[in-house]
Order: structure tokens, then C-alpha cells, then sequence
């Protein structure tokens, strides 16, 4: 199947998401359960599509592995996102020199 | 009018810098999946979502079903409608319905985070401002990123493609930092996430997301629901 495809559905698909409750659903949710899921959906995604796949990321382990390790740690103390990935990526590439 | 457009513009440069370096890992990872520096480019310009093209990206290199690509987004992407009706509740009375349709092409979490917090009425200006610039900075990056793949040594692609994971782990680890709860998510999730890998991996990685996502979720919301009052760290 060509990517075209994929990409048009790709985009229709987001735009209607933000689109819809942006434009038309002007109502408040009061589910305390919906307000939760989706309160903590976001986290659920990041965190699902981060592990493991970061650890095979830069082809080995170990200079992935200490990447992560930075971004944790970089997290950790609230530095700005950009901040913590530009580190991340560096720290892994520095460790890959010496693989 | 003209001012708030300003302001928007303003408001939208360090996101388009943000921008810039991430998409660059994402215009990167797409070519390395076998998308070609256009498709790449495409994507970035018609979606304006990290998470959901880096999912997107890897239902296309696997061949996946359309299907799978729509519930991929939907879930992934899910947590803009909660933010575009969030930020609905703060728009001017000039809004129109128009403008509506225009600028929520481009809520994204930084958006809507800066958009959001201001202590006025959100223009349809300052959006666009904020948009447009945000917007350029991340298709830019992506062509970048996509086109210097070939030009940068293998070892340093390589450890750019970390850069969107580590934007990630910059998004999650300061709320959960503070919140028990979200901790607990995301190891949930991240465990869940492992488990798929190694123990059935017939299940393509973005269905993993959507089962390891919603699953996690569903459990925290039944275990901890969240209270009204609660903010958006709480």
C-alpha cells in the first residue's frame, strides 16, 4: 500500500481529534472515571511507547542504555525537554565512540 | 489583531526551537523505516504530533492495516480533544466557528500548554501566530533531519534518533515526580510494554502501545480516580 495512503489517514485521523471537541462538543464531562482515564492516558502512551523501544534506539544497548540513564536523570531535575533530549543523544553518542 | 498575532509569533520561538531538534530525530527515524525525505516532510506538515508519527511511522514500515493506523492515532492523539476542549473554555467572543476549524489543526501539548496558561482570552491571532511558527519549525526539522541522514556519520544518527525518546521521558518524569499515581501508570504501562515484547511478539508495536495505554489507564482510573479540584499536575 503506498505511504500516501497511510499519511492521508495519518492526518485525517489527528485533525478530527483535535477538530471535534475544538468546534463542535462545547458540553462539560462529568465522568469522574473519563476525566481520569484521559488524565492519565497521555502518560500511559509515553511511557508504553518509550520502553523498551529507547533501548534499541542507537543499534546497542549499552550507549542506549546510558542515554536513557541521562534523560532519567536529567528529567528528574525538571530541565527543559530540549534539554534533556539534546543530553540524552549526546551522552549516548559520546559512550558509542568508545563501543 | 495584529498585535496578538505578534505576541503569538512570540510566544511560539522557543517551541519551534523544541521543535526543530526533536522533529530532526523524527525526520531521521522515518527515513531509517524506509519513508523517503518527502513522505517525512508530509507527515510532519500534515500531522504536528510526535508521539502519534513516531507510532504512525512504524505501522507504515510494518505494513500494517489502516484500521490499526486509525486506533493507533485515536489513542495516542486521544488527549488532544481534551485539550482542545479545554482550551475552548478560554477562547475570545470573536472566536468563529471558522477559526475554530483552522486553528485546531495545530493544538499540540506545547500549544496548548502556552496558550492555555496565559492569564487572557485566547485570539484567533495568537493562535495563529503561535501555530505558524510551531508548525514551521517542526516540518523544517524533519526535512533536516531526514535529508542530513545521509549526510551525518552513522554513530551520531544513531544516538540523534534517542532524542524523541528522551523529549519523552522529559514529558513523564516530572509529573510523576510529584504524583504517585502517574508513577505508577507509567511503570504500569512500561512493564505491560516489555512483557508484549518479549512474551508475544506477534502483536505489532502499535497495537502494543494501544493495549499497554488503554490497560493502564483503565486500572489507575478505576484504583485512583482524581478529584475535580485536582490541577493538572495533581
Amino acid at each position: 500500500m503506498s505511504a500516501i495512503i497511510y499519511i492521508a489517514v495519518m492526518a485525517v485521523t489527528t485533525y478530527l481529534i483535535r477538530m471535534i471537541p475544538f468546534t463542535v462538543f462545547r458540553m462539560k464531562i462529568r465522568s469522574r472515571f473519563v476525566r481520569s482515564l484521559l488524565y492519565y492516558l497521555p502518560y500511559a502512551v509515553l511511557s508504553a511507547m518509550t520502553f523498551p523501544a529507547i533501548f534499541y534506539t542507537t543499534g546497542d544497548i549499552i550507549s542506549a542504555s546510558v542515554g536513557t540513564l541521562a534523560a532519567l536523570i536529567l528529567a528528574f531535575f525538571d530541565l527543559p525537554l530540549i534539554v534533556v533530549a539534546l543530553c540524552s543523544s549526546l551522552t549516548a553518542y559520546a559512550v558509542s565512540l568508545f563501543l | 489583531m495584529k498585535q496578538d498575532f505578534i505576541k503569538g509569533v512570540r510566544a511560539g520561538i522557543p517551541i519551534m526551537l523544541g521543535y526543530l531538534s526533536v522533529s530532526f530525530g523524527f525526520g531521521i527515524n522515518a527515513v531509517a523505516l524506509g519513508l523517503t525525505v518527502a513522505e517525512a516532510v508530509g507527515i510532519s506538515l500534515t500531522n504536528v504530533t510526535s508521539a502519534g508519527q513516531a507510532a504512525g511511522i512504524t505501522v507504515i514500515a510494518a505494513s500494517g492495516t489502516l484500521l490499526e493506523m486509525v486506533l493507533c492515532q485515536m489513542v495516542i492523539n486521544l488527549r488532544y480533544s481534551l485539550m482542545g476542549f479545554s482550551l475552548s473554555q478560554k477562547l475570545s467572543t470573536n472566536y468563529s466557528t471558522f477559526h475554530r476549524l483552522l486553528t485546531s489543526f495545530g493544538i499540540t501539548d506545547e500549544i496548548f500548554a502556552v496558550a492555555v496558561s496565559r492569564g487572557e482570552p485566547v485570539t484567533p491571532a495568537f493562535m495563529y501566530g503561535i501555530e505558524i511558527v510551531s508548525i514551521f519549525g517542526w516540518t523544517v526539522g524533519t526535512f533536516l533531519g531526514a535529508a542530513a541522514g545521509n549526510i551525518l556519520p552513522r554513530k551520531m544518527i544513531a544516538s540523534l534518533s534517542l532524542m524523541l525518546y528522551g523529549m519523552f521521558i522529559a514529558i513523564i518524569i516530572p509529573p510523576a515526580k510529584k504524583n504517585f499515581r502517574v508513577l505508577i501508570v507509567i511503570l504500569m504501562s512500561a512493564a505491560l510494554s516489555v512483557m508484549i515484547k518479549f512474551c508475544f511478539p506477534v502483536i505489532s508495536a502499535g497495537f502494543s502501545v494501544i493495549i499497554c495505554a488503554v490497560v493502564s489507564s483503565v486500572i489507575c482510573a478505576l484504583l485512583f480516580p482524581r478529584n475535580e479540584e485536582e490541577g493538572g499536575d495533581g
